[in-house]
């Protein structure tokens, strides 16, 4: 039997296009201190340290020996993880994995990147089998591209409806002071931004950031000490994929995020996410993820995305908020994009996002998306599990 | 490279007393294709002709071939051979350049094709084509290149019929 685990402390760095003003250790120090102060604990009090990003968008390997300067982990145990899009989930996975397996009772878990570094297409392109599909996958933009092409055949949506989740993830950005992209934008804005891969444009695509994320984990008997309203974990599930952008051969859906929220919804009691969640965080890498995969987390049937998008019902005054944080479309450091999803969640439920907070919120969900194409789903809770 | 070159170039930027050093790192790579593909890359460049093959539990006919079937975990060796001609199920156009990856100029087409017999779909690039016509359904057949190397990039582009 799992210990109990909560969340008791977050922290973040601002995020931007570039940060010359450090070094990838550095970066990663500001999100630990950050996280520290947030629980009130110093570095003595951790007992184990999971740091994660993608080697290749920064050319260094073994991060996490070369990050001991910002981590922390000078004569602790520490543990590198990486898994794509998904990193920053997995390590704080592995954060909830370190504590609830008894072995240790306060974890540090670190998501960081340094984008500016390198060529992140370029660098992302070396996921796809090197004979195959590389020459002119490059990148996340195109398989993403061709799966909303194919929805929009399917379904009779439009480039207008995820023009409005574009909409909706910028402006709620505004009220986050960690977003990199803080403008405020319209459909129109969206429609006329250039094409990058029909039908994805500019503004319909996440950013590439700089910037880290540090999550404090802390069992039962401790996590009520170090935090008035600790950030319950409840379940965390994941499915995985073939990479190969040929073979799901069901681009209207995302299976793995399908199969994985259900795993989750099923161990945390939940039968309608629509009305018993109350806030979720979606890594949604663009605007049209955000149309197509709600149908993925069965908040409504299929083809039904649409309607509820021009509704309004996933807007901050809507009946299930997604993003008030901005998501992925406004801040991307991609290791750490993923732990930034279940940051914010934690945040709702302690009540601590600021001008973003949505009122009352007991059950938070949030989600990562790698490769082509893997789903994580976090749920946290105000109560123990 | 000339002989006794270094294969790194340094250059250092001063931004406004913030220093940033540009470095490339060149790593030779060889990527073995292994019995299956390379049976389909020598089709491909020999024959002209497509091969998928087909797994002896879930019967799914997967192209490219590989030799282990990911649902079932068990080794595939009944060979299908393909035609040259499928339908195009998805696609995009890709209007950024990436020179160091893509093999063409922007704008291009790509997308999913599922040839006939085929269960997977085939991502490829689309040549000769309007690509403001574009649809998905709309049949589309493999060109070869006339000079072929083994590479899955034999097949020029696929072209709609």
């Amino acid at each position: 039997m799992a210990r109990r685990t909560a969340i008791v402390g977050i922290g973040q760095t601002y995020h931007c296009a570039r940060r010359d003003d450090v070094n990838g250790q550095e970066l990663i120090n500001e999100a630990v201190t950050r996280a520290l102060e947030d629980a009130g604990l110093t570095m003595k009090d951790i007992d184990a340290i999971v740091i994660g990003n993608m080697d290749h968008f920064e050319a260094i390997n073994y991060v996490d020996g070369w990050s001991v300067d910002g981590s922390g982990a000078f004569m602790r145990p520490i543990m590198k993880l990486t898994t794509g899009g998904t990193s920053g989930m997995t390590v704080a996975t592995a954060g909830y994995y370190h504590v609830a397996s008894g072995f240790f009772d306060v974890v540090l878990a670190i998501g960081w990147e340094m984008n500016s570094s390198s060529d992140t297409t370029a660098a992302i392109t070396t996921c796809c089998q090197p004979l195959i599909e590389r020459d002119f996958f490059a990148g996340a933009i195109g398989p993403l591209a061709a799966e909303y092409t194919a929805y929009i055949k399917r379904f009779g949506a439009t480039e207008e409806d995820a023009a409005l989740v574009s909409v909706r993830d910028h402006n709620n950005a505004l009220n986050n002071p960690h977003a990199h992209l803080r403008t405020r934008i319209t459909v129109e804005d969206v429609m006329k931004s250039p094409v990058l891969c029909y039908p994805i444009k500019l503004l319909d695509m996440c950013p590439r950031s700089d910037g880290a994320c540090a999550l404090i984990y802390a069992c039962e008997g401790k996590a009520e000490k170090l935090a008035p309203r600790p950030a319950w974990v409840h379940t965390i599930a994941g499915s995985r994929d073939f990479v190969y952008m040929g073979e799901p051969f069901q681009h209207e859906e995302l299976i793995t995020l399908e199969r994985a929220s259900a795993r989750a919804y099923k161990r945390a009691g939940i039968t309608d996410p629509l009305k018993e969640i109350d806030v979720m965080e979606l890594y949604l890498p663009a605007s049209t993820t955000g149309v197509k995969w709600m149908e993925s987390l069965w908040v409504c049937g299929r083809g039904e995305a649409p309607r509820l998008i021009r509704e309004g019902v996933f807007n901050m005054d809507g009946q299930l908020p997604v993003n008030p944080s901005g998501g992925p479309l406004a801040t991307n450091p991609i290791g750490a994009t993923a732990m930034i999803r279940v940051g914010e969640a934690a945040l709702q439920i302690m009540g601590k996002a600021g001008d973003r907070q949505v009122p009352n919120v007991r059950t938070a969900l949030a989600t990562a998306f790698g490769s082509c194409s893997w789903s994580d789903v976090t749920i946290l809770r105000d109560t123990k599990p | 490279m000339p002989e006794g070159k270094p294969e790194t170039i340094f250059d250092v930027v001063d931004k406004a007393g913030m220093l940033v050093q540009k470095g490339r790192i060149k790593v030779p790579y060889t990527w073995a294709a292994g019995k299956v593909a390379s049976k389909f890359l020598v089709g491909l460049r020999d024959e002209r002709r497509i091969y998928g093959i087909r797994c002896p539990e879930c019967k799914t006919v997967f192209v490219p071939p590989k030799k282990l079937c990911h649902k079932c975990m068990v080794e595939m060796s009944e060979w299908v051979e393909l035609g040259d001609e499928g339908v195009l199920e998805t696609f995009t156009i890709v209007h950024y350049g990436e020179p160091t990856v893509h093999p063409v100029q922007p704008p291009f087409a790509y997308g999913v094709v599922k040839l006939e017999r085929a269960d997977t779909g085939m991502v490829h690039l689309i040549g000769e084509a309007d690509l403001a016509s574009l649809e998905e359904g709309q049949r589309v057949r493999a060109v070869f290149n006339d000079i072929r190397r083994g590479h899955y990039l034999d097949i020029k582009y696929f072209k709609p019929v």
